[in-house]
Order: C-alpha cells, then sequence, then structure tokens
C-alpha cells in the first residue's frame, strides 16, 4: 500500500511516503507543506477522495510536517539517505 | 492513482507512528478533515521523544470522537464512561505511582459532564497529563451546545445562537491549581509537540487544551468551511504570547485565538503532599506502600 515518490535527479533533501487508501483529501499536507511540495491529484482513490502527489519533489526537504498534520496518518516525509552508500 | 508518479522504494523508514496505533483498528472513525487525527500525531512524536518508558504510560478517555484516542493507541489504555476519564485516572496514578498517566479527551467529556473532576484533579495538583480537545461543541452526538461554545456560535441545540458565557478553560485550570497549563490549536504541529513533552515531564496536573477543527457538526453549522478552512483560520488568528495572564485569553466566536504556554511553576502533588503530610504527623509510624516507596524513596 506504501508508495514513494521516485527519487529525482536534482538533490531533493527527503521525500514522502503516501498510503493513499488511507486518505480523505482533506488537504492539509498540501497547505502547510512549507516549499509547497504537494497537490491533490485529480485522480481519486478507492473511497473517492483526491489524494495527494509531489510536484515539486526537488523541493521536499523530510520536515514531516506533512506527517504531523495528516490527520488519517497516510503520509510522512522522511529525510534520504545518500544513494551512493548504500547496498 | 497516476501510478508513473510513483516508484516503490525498499529501504524507506516505515511511519513512525505505525508501532504506536492500533493498526488493526485503522481506518479510525474521524470525519475527512477532523483535527483529532493531528493532534495524535503530535502526541505519538512527543512520546517518541520523551524517554518515557512506554510500558509505564496509560492512555486514559472518556466518550466522545476524542475519546477514541485511548483505543486506538498501542498503550495500555483504558477507555471509560463518559466525563470518568481523570477518576479513572486518578486511581490508576494512586494505585501505580510509577506510571505516567494520560486523560486524553474532548471538551464536552472533561468540561461538562466531567468538570467537577476535572477542577478537583487540577486542586489536588494530580499528576496526572490532561490532553483536552476542543472542537466547540459535543461532536459525537450531533454538534450540542457545550459548555466550551463561543457566545454567537450555532450548535444543534442552539439553533438562534449560543448565549451562555463560555469557559476559558486555561484560567479555570489556573485558578484551580494546574501546574503547567498551555494552549495550542491543531495548526501549531510542532509547538504543539514540544508543549506535550513538556507536559509529560511535568510533576503534577499539566493541562494542554488543543483547538481543532469539527468540520462535520461545528464549521458546516457554523458556514466557516472545511477543516482546511478551519485549519487557515488557526495559522491566520492566533497570538503566540507565553506566560500571558491567563484572565486575558478567553475565546470568542472567530475572534483572535491566544496560544502559547500560560502556566508553568512547582508545588507539591497529591501524592507528595499526602507522604510529606503523614510522615510528618507519624514519623516512623507511617509506612507508605512498596509502590510508594519506589517513587517516593520513603
Ligand atoms: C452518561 C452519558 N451521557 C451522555 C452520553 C452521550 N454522549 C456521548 S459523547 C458525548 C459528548 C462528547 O463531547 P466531547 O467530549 O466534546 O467529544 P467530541 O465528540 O466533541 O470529541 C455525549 C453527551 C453518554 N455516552 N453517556
Ligand atoms: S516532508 Fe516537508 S517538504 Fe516534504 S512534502 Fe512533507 S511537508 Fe513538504
Ligand atoms: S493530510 Fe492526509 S488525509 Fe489530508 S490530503 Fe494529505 S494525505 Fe490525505
Ligand atoms: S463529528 Fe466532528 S469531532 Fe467527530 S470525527 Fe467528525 S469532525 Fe471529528
Ligand atoms: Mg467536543
Amino acid at each position: 500500500m506504501a508508495e514513494v515518490a521516485e527519487q529525482t535527479k536534482k538533490a531533493a533533501k527527503g521525500s514522502v511516503v503516501i498510503s493513499a487508501e488511507r486518505c480523505k483529501g482533506c488537504g492539509f499536507c498540501v497547505e502547510f507543506c512549507p516549499p509547497e511540495v504537494l497537490e491533490l491529484a485529480s485522480e481519486y482513490n478507492s473511497k473517492g477522495y483526491h489524494t495527494p502527489i509531489l510536484v515539486k519533489r526537488e523541493l521536499c526537504t523530510g520536515c514531516d510536517i506533512c506527517g504531523m498534520v495528516c490527520p488519517d496518518f497516510a503520509i510522512y516525509g522522511y529525510i534520504m539517505k545518500k544513494k551512493s552508500k548504500e547496498a | 492513482m497516476p501510478e508513473e508518479l510513483y516508484e516503490i522504494e525498499a529501504n524507506i523508514p516505515a511511519n513512525p507512528i505505525e508501532e504506536y496505533l492500533r493498526m488493526d483498528r485503522m481506518p479510525h472513525i474521524w470525519c475527512p478533515g477532523c483535527g483529532i487525527g493531528t493532534t495524535v500525531n503530535c502526541f505519538v512524536r512527543a512520546l517518541q521523544t520523551s524517554g518515557l518508558d512506554l510500558d509505564k504510560v496509560a492512555v486514559v478517555s472518556g466518550i466522545g470522537c476524542t475519546g477514541r484516542v485511548a483505543g486506538y493507541m498501542n498503550l495500555d489504555s483504558f477507555h471509560t464512561t463518559h466525563g470518568r476519564a481523570i477518576p479513572f485516572a486518578t486511581g490508576l496514578k494512586l494505585a501505580n505511582p510509577e506510571l505516567k498517566v494520560v486523560v486524553y479527551s474532548g471538551d464536552g467529556d472533561l468540561t461538562a459532564i466531567g468538570g467537577n473532576h476535572f477542577i478537583h484533579a487540577a486542586r489536588r495538583n494530580m499528576d496526572i497529563t490532561v490532553i483536552l480537545i476542543n472542537n466547540m461543541i459535543y461532536g459525537m452526538t450531533g454538534g450540542q451546545v457545550a459548555p466550551t461554545t463561543p457566545v454567537g456560535a450555532t450548535a444543534s441545540t442552539t439553533p438562534h445562537g449560543n448565549f451562555e458565557e463560555t469557559f476559558n478553560l486555561p484560567f479555570l485550570a489556573e485558578s484551580c491549581g494546574a501546574v503547567y497549563v498551555a494552549r495550542w490549536t491543531a495548526h501549531h504541529v510542532r509547538h504543539l509537540t514540544k508543549s506535550i513533552k513538556e507536559a509529560l515531564a511535568k510533576k503534577g496536573f499539566s493541562f494542554i487544551e488543543i483547538l481543532a477543527p469539527c468540520p462535520t457538526l461545528y464549521s458546516r453549522r457554523n458556514k466557516l468551511g472545511d477543516g482546511l478552512d478551519q485549519m487557515e483560520f488557526y495559522r491566520d488568528h492566533s497570538q503566540i504570547k507565553n506566560g500571558a495572564d491567563t484572565k486575558s485569553v478567553a475565546i470568542d466566536f472567530q475572534g483572535d485565538i491566544v496560544v502559547g504556554k500560560f502556566v508553568d511553576k512547582e508545588r507539591p502533588t497529591y501524592l507528595e503532599a499526602m507522604n510529606n503530610h503523614y510522615q510528618k504527623k507519624y514519623g516512623d509510624r507511617y509506612v507508605p506502600s512498596e509502590e510508594m516507596r519506589k517513587v517516593f524513596h520513603a
């Protein structure tokens, strides 16, 4: 169920994991993300809610404000580890 | 979903909140845009950094939409009857002084039917943390007027507007003797998390009021939009005034909201006062229980 945004070539510091099926489309994450990384998709999840997508992924800092405001535990941000150092 | 925008990736951290929730109970009952879940995020993040032994943390709720929190937390928790979270928490603390007891409940539950318990727990400086979600009405039962409904706001039982004086909860808590008093809104996630962490570390009666949207029964009836509109209102109309005189922080219908930490002081807790008193009165003849000795090294 957890989907993660593809990492960009430009060095984003962070990313988010979105559990789209838990989302109720309230828009809190979109509105309160400091660098305005997210938007609500025009598509729906299976319950009929518009869920967030990353539109400016290179700006994501992994600050997790989205994770703190989300009342449905459907998104959270994390700071990415450097890819090259990983197996 | 627009699949092309996503890529499944191994090696990403798990949602930090999941181990703190009873995931078998998800999805929760809260409406889209309800602020209660937002406050739970802050509570969990405060717990994560609190250094508390989670086996010694208990969460107690009364009845209501907020009252569901106890049942969703993956901690020792108890969902009590309406208004009785504080007396249950008091018993828990007295029988197990080692526990960190947190009451998490609604404005109606804690200040209407449970109002008497609230004032006496604060008066006694009972060593518990009370987190009160103020959505300004009785949510679960249909949006009835509460002691926290602002004058002029409409509730299902006040279709022509509320004319009863509204509780100023930080003032109430301070007047009764609470040693830690703060107010935040669901918009202030960082401040709130820090404040919950402070309250958890505080000995004695600590109290945090959190204003949170109830889009379904409060905002809609008052033509205030949805949960997001209410969150934006909090963002645009809150003033942070740490140390403000609690007399000055009453809430008016759609007026500016004073938030911050208002009280942070020391006085003996109920159990400290009891121990001191009996030690003074009876000296060596006073033999505290083993549980009590663990905490007070008496
Ligand atoms: C003794 C008793 N009286 C009345 C009720 C009905 N009741 C259930 S929840 C509730 C009010 C809850 O309001 P609040 O504490 O503000 O919680 P919210 O739903 O707004 O989070 C009431 C009156 C009850 N369950 N038990
Ligand atoms: S982690 Fe921070 S920057 Fe990234 S989407 Fe969430 S709120 Fe925005
Ligand atoms: S805050 Fe959560 S529920 Fe609301 S739109 Fe974002 S992911 Fe969905
Ligand atoms: S009725 Fe109000 S308080 Fe209850 S879950 Fe819905 S929005 Fe939240
Ligand atoms: Mg309420």
